[in-house]
């Protein structure tokens, strides 16, 4: 179904500017796979996520005040005088968090169903750059609150560039626009909290690219190959994202509304003071994992190379997955590796959380250790020795394989 | 739809998990728990517990502690009329001006006012409370481990420090406290505020009030805000259902 406009108008635009071919063309003519699953839903979510942050970020930027002396005060002003401020700051606070839940069920959706293979390398890279932008943006957005732990979490995390051998004291020097974190170093963290999100859109559109060229990847992880396999987006998957909006708003409204401040740290109600430490300095939940692998290592250059590998290996993914066959569907020893390896990040996420003492040391270091020999050395090996089980023959074979037997199984 | 409760289980354990972790600077004893009206889906303040509660505010913990995010004309919200307010206001007076001689003056609080700082600057109140700087107390409630009940366990948790504690002089034990010593000594004891309803002011009743004025002085939005979130959430319940009845229409026309 090729684009033909009948309205001259929308001809008139189209011949000049193809926009509205090029909506039509994702809409109607890109072909998606038929058998994508809810976990396909995510992506969209990020996307709704992404927006949502950005438009009440811009309506809490016009009442925020970046100043050490008065940043405190004016989130405060926005929680109690500005209309429906408490609305606007709670649904900021809890979309950052809402919206690393869904990228990280994005990611590991991902790592299921062997998205990163070829020849999708490269879609799986721009959502790594998406998550490490997204990663600085929520780093500098915390602090913004200018409470204790947004002035020791900026702390910690700027002092970790210290660990660069030489050039590394004159670099957080640099960073802070002085010698401790201070008034300079808020405000540059405001003018890059504001502008990243738009960087993140900027990759967000080449990643949304990749995908279309590539096409998504589904549950079976074979490519689509004829038109029995395919749906267009509109009006099937467009339905089907709406629902999971929804389900997923009914979640993030739970928390918005009942719990506002259960993600967050009470320390963070009390202002910055830089003559008081708080007992434990914890970021926020979405990085845990990192933090309890960058404390696994007693030194702190190698602590700090270690967190930032962490995330530099999911790059080499695509070249370390040997595996031809992408989806852990059929691969019985990988599948299981995947359920381990989660499980492995939720205990760093657990032991992130926790004060740096025995036993969680000792689980931080089996944890830290077990990441990278599943990326490093598992996932290769696995990809050489597993026997895959047989795959269907088409897409549409295993749709229609799956109906059969669930029938067979009302039969029965 | 068995795949879409899978992943919602795994967004609820993942963020169940993670707060485990978040909360992990808790610590030590356990609180006092009270059952606060405030808490809850339909949780509304006390109106009368929270008006007691500022009496021993104004009375006992102002001699030391601010207020300074709370302006008196949010005191409505409690159930005190305008006029009330403007009386309450005019109990405290604020530095004026300059006026037209370019002279400051003494003015009377005007709703429209915040509850003013009880000393002039950090310094003056640790010089008078023995080196210790009393926090304000306007998100208190917000910035402890535990909330309300810590608020409420610390206010009836001094004790006699036990024979083999090290006390250091000048400190007072406390239960709650975290590592047990605190500079501020009881603040309150039975009948130290007289309240008008007939209320018979314990400890234990005058720690309650205060801890609702004080968790309504950190979160004044909290009945609109449950207000709010009842409607959208049965919105979205019934938008979401409208959802799920299209898409199984329009997938069901799918061979």
């Amino acid at each position: 179904m090729s684009f033909e406009p009948k309205n001259p108008v929308v001809k008139w635009v189209d011949t000049r500017l193809p926009i509205i071919g090029m909506l039509h063309h994702a809409l109607y003519e890109y072909p998606t796979p038929k058998n994508l699953s809810y976990w396909w839903t995510f992506g969209s979510l990020a996307g709704v996520m992404l927006v949502v942050q950005i438009v009440t970020g811009i309506v809490l930027s016009m009442h925020y005040t970046a100043h050490v002396d008065m940043a405190f005060d004016s989130v405060e002003h926005i929680m109690r005088d500005v209309n429906y401020g408490w609305l606007m700051r709670y649904m900021h606070a809890n979309g950052a968090s809402m919206f690393f839940v869904v990228v990280y069920l994005h990611i590991f959706r991902g790592l299921y169903y062997g998205s990163y293979k070829a020849p999708r390398e490269l879609l799986w890279w721009l959502g790594l750059v998406i998550f490490l932008l997204m990663m600085a943006t929520a780093f500098m957005g915390y602090v913004l609150p200018w409470g204790q732990m947004s002035f020791w979490g900026a702390t910690v995390i700027t002092n970790l560039f210290g660990a660069i051998p030489v050039v590394g004291e004159s670099i957080v020097t640099w960073l802070w626009g002085g010698f401790s974190v201070d008034n300079p170093t808020l405000n540059r963290f405001f003018s890059l909290h504001y502008l990243l999100p738009f960087v993140i859109v900027g990759v967000v559109i080449l990643h949304i690219w990749a995908l279309h060229t590539t096409g998504s990847n589904n549950p079976t992880g074979i490519e689509i190959k004829d038109k029995q396999d395919s749906i267009p987006f509109h009006p099937y998957y467009t339905v089907k994202d709406l629902f999971g909006l929804g389900v997923f708003l009914i979640i993030f409204c739970g928390f918005l509304f009942f719990a506002p401040n259960i993600l967050g740290h009470p320390d963070n109600y009390i202002p910055a003071n830089p003559l008081v430490t708080p007992a434990h300095i914890v970021p926020e939940w979405y990085f845990l994992p990192f933090y309890a692998i960058l404390r696994a290592v007693p030194d702190k250059l190698g602590g700090v190379m270690l967190m930032f590998g962490a995330i530099a290996v999911l790059f080499a993914l695509p070249w370390l997955d040997k595996s031809r066959v992408r989806s852990a569907r059929y691969r019985p020893i990988y599948k299981q590796l995947f359920w381990i390896f989660l499980i492995d990040c939720i205990v760093l996420t657990y032991v992130g959380g926790k004060p740096a003492e025995e036993p969680f040391i000792l689980i931080g270091r089996l944890a830290t250790a077990y990441y990278f020999i599943h990326i490093l050395i598992l996932l290769p090996l696995v990809g050489l020795y597993e026997k895959h089980k047989p795959l269907p023959a088409s897409i549409s074979e295993s749709v229609l394989d799956k109906k059969t037997s669930a029938e067979e199984a009302g039969n029965a | 739809m068995l795949k879409l409760i899978k992943s919602l289980s795994a967004a609820v354990l993942l963020s169940v998990v993670t707060l485990s972790g978040a909360q992990a600077s808790g610590g030590g004893v356990e609180l006092k728990s009270v059952n606060w009206q405030h808490t809850g889906l339909f949780g509304t303040y006390d109106r009368a517990a929270a008006q007691r509660g500022l009496q021993v505010f104004q009375e006992v913990c102002a001699s030391c502690h601010g207020l300074k995010q709370v302006a008196f004309r949010t005191l409505q919200d409690l159930g005190f009329t305008e006029d009330e307010v403007k009386a309450i206001a005019k109990e405290y007076t604020f530095e004026g001006g300059p006026d037209d001689d370019g002279e400051m003056f003494e003015r009377s609080g005007k709703a429209f006012d915040k509850f003013p700082d009880p000393f002039a600057n950090e310094k003056a109140a640790r010089a008078s409370n023995g080196g210790a700087f009393p926090p304000d107390l306007s998100l208190i409630v917000k910035a402890r481990v535990g909330f309300e009940n810590y608020l409420y366990s610390l206010m009836t948790g001094y004790e006699d420090a036990p024979a083999d504690f090290d006390l250091t002089e000048g400190m007072n034990y406390n239960t709650y406290f975290p590592g047990h010593q605190i500079a501020m000594p009881s603040p309150i004891s039975d009948e130290a505020v007289e309240y008008s309803d007939g209320t018979k002011a314990t400890v234990d009743q005058m720690s309650k009030d205060v801890t609702v004025f004080l968790a309504w002085a950190a979160e004044p939005k909290l009945e609109a805000r449950k207000h709010m979130g009842l409607r959208v959430i049965l919105f979205l319940l019934v938008l979401t259902g409208l959802f799920f009845a299209v898409k199984k229409k329009i997938w069901s026309e799918l061979k």
